[in-house]
């Protein structure tokens, strides 16, 4: 077709989508602000909602990209970025300028910045950790708290910077829930000896697997799921965690200590994605994140023709919805090309 | 009947036709981020009078959402009025207004006086 598409972000959607284009010859270039594509991924240990190893999906995303004549080029961000009549320039942060036909923003999420819910005290007290922070520790195979003891009693708190005016994030990120289930059967696996509590205000178990997982953490993981809110975290004189919460079910007030607490970040725009949405013009909406042309049947076109979108930069998804998300674009942007000839 | 013991139970059911829920019009008017409230608790966890008291904010909401005025009234004052369930709230509820105007709709109306 000898035309050429540049996709920002190297993340899961990126990938997806380099590689379904370049499977129809079509050219394309990827640019990735790190060293590495894979974004997230690289940084967790196991998937919802069967368990398995992320690194299996990094080698099939490796798998469609590597050796598929992609142009890659990581350690680069995009400065200019501007419609031309029937073309887009884009400038990268090398200086270099691309011409294509078509742009893929996946620029991603960012995780919500835990300090910022200082109540929780995420990098105020010891052993407050986040649910990144917890895939490291599986990753190197030892969860273990400041003093390089074991903890006993653990607590995952849901929706931290997700259904939050305070702040300023109205949205579900969705995935929190699953995330904390997961979690919470590895904490077991590795520590059968710790008792595990999640707080949730809500368990959003919608999506394929979820239900089954959450009930896999109550039968054979003996997980505790206390419904309320945790109002705030503070220490105890003999350095434990001391968490506030109401039991709504039981309708009182509840405290409880823990050697350490989980607290399940949400997904937010990505600030790569906000500096893309201001230099490209493109419209974001209350959630910031990108704001697609229809919710039904535009969820990849954005108001600019020719820019599409692909993954989490449009709202929170999982590794499945991004593929698929990242897999229809790449037929919108075909389907594009053709017509645009 | 004495003699035998028999009473009538009047059964624990909120009865929803049979229940006024003016009291709760009256806020929702008045503080309409009342509708916002998801139950969560937040509120009711950092709340003093909570820590020592059955009083909880939380509870106070569906009841009041409910018509179950007698209970209401009965809670209602227990409250200090300090507003840190205002400063936890995730759904911004301005938790504090909604005690006031409770107290206020109390008030205004002879049948529930305070």
């Amino acid at each position: 077709m000898g035309k050429h598409v540049v996709v920002i972000g190297g993340g899961v959607a990126g990938l997806e989508v380099a590689g379904q284009l370049s499977k129809v010859g079509i050219e394309v270039s990827l640019i990735e602000k790190d060293s590495n594509t894979g974004g997230h991924l690289n940084k967790w240990y196991k998937l919802f909602p069967d368990r398995r190893k992320s690194s299996e999906v990094m080698e099939y995303l490796n798998g469609i990209t590597v050796n598929k004549g992609i142009n890659l080029m990581t350690d680069t961000s995009i400065e200019m970025f501007n419609r031309k009549r029937d073309h887009f320039s884009i400038v990268t942060s090398g200086g270099k300028e691309l011409i294509a036909d078509a742009v893929i923003v996946a620029t991603g999420f960012d995780l919500f910045k835990s300090a910022r819910k200082e109540e929780y005290g995420y990098g105020i007290y010891d052993n407050v950790i986040t649910s990144a922070d917890l895939e490291e520790m599986f990753r190197k195979g030892e969860i273990s708290l400041t003093n390089n003891t074991i903890p006993e009693k653990i607590g995952i708190i849901h929706c931290v910077g997700s259904r939050d005016e305070k702040v300023g994030n109205f949205y579900c990120s969705k995935l929190c829930c699953v995330t904390a289930v997961k979690q919470a059967i590895e904490i077991r696996e590795f520590l059968p000896e710790s008792k595990v509590f999640c707080f949730y205000m809500d368990m959003r178990m919608g999506g394929a697997l979820y239900e089954e997982l959450y009930r896999e953490a109550q039968e054979q993981w003996g997980v505790s799921f206390i419904r309320g809110k945790v109002s705030e975290a503070s220490e105890t004189i003999d350095n434990q965690l001391l968490i506030k919460v109401e039991d709504t079910l039981a309708g009182r007030p509840l405290k409880m200590k823990l050697d350490l607490l989980v607290l399940m970040a949400g997904m937010e725009m990505s600030e790569g994605g906000k500096k893309i949405a201001g230099i490209g013009g493109l419209r974001t909406g209350e959630n910031r994140f990108f704001a697609a042309t229809d919710n039904h049947f535009g969820s990849n076109k954005s108001d600019i023709e020719g820019v599409f979108y692909a993954g989490t930069c449009t709202a929170p998804m999982n590794i499945t919805e991004t593929i698929s998300h990242a897999r229809a674009a790449a037929i919108e942007v075909i389907d594009y090309l053709k017509c645009s000839n | 009947m004495d003699k035998f013991g028999f009473t009538i139970s009047t059964g624990r059911q909120i009865d929803y036709e049979s229940n006024d829920r003016r009291i709760a019009e009256y806020i929702f008017e008045r503080e309409p981020s009342f509708r916002l409230c998801i139950e969560c608790g937040g509120c009711s966890a950092t709340c003093t009078t909570g820590n020592f008291t059955d009083f909880s904010l939380r509870e106070l909401n569906i009841l009041i959402k409910r018509g179950e005025n007698e209970q209401v009234r009965e809670k209602l004052n227990k409250c200090m009025l300090c507003g840190k369930c205002t400063l936890v709230c995730p759904r911004g509820v301005n938790t504090r207004n909604i005690v006031v105007l409770a107290k206020k709709a109390f008030q205004k109306s002879d049948e529930y006086a305070i």
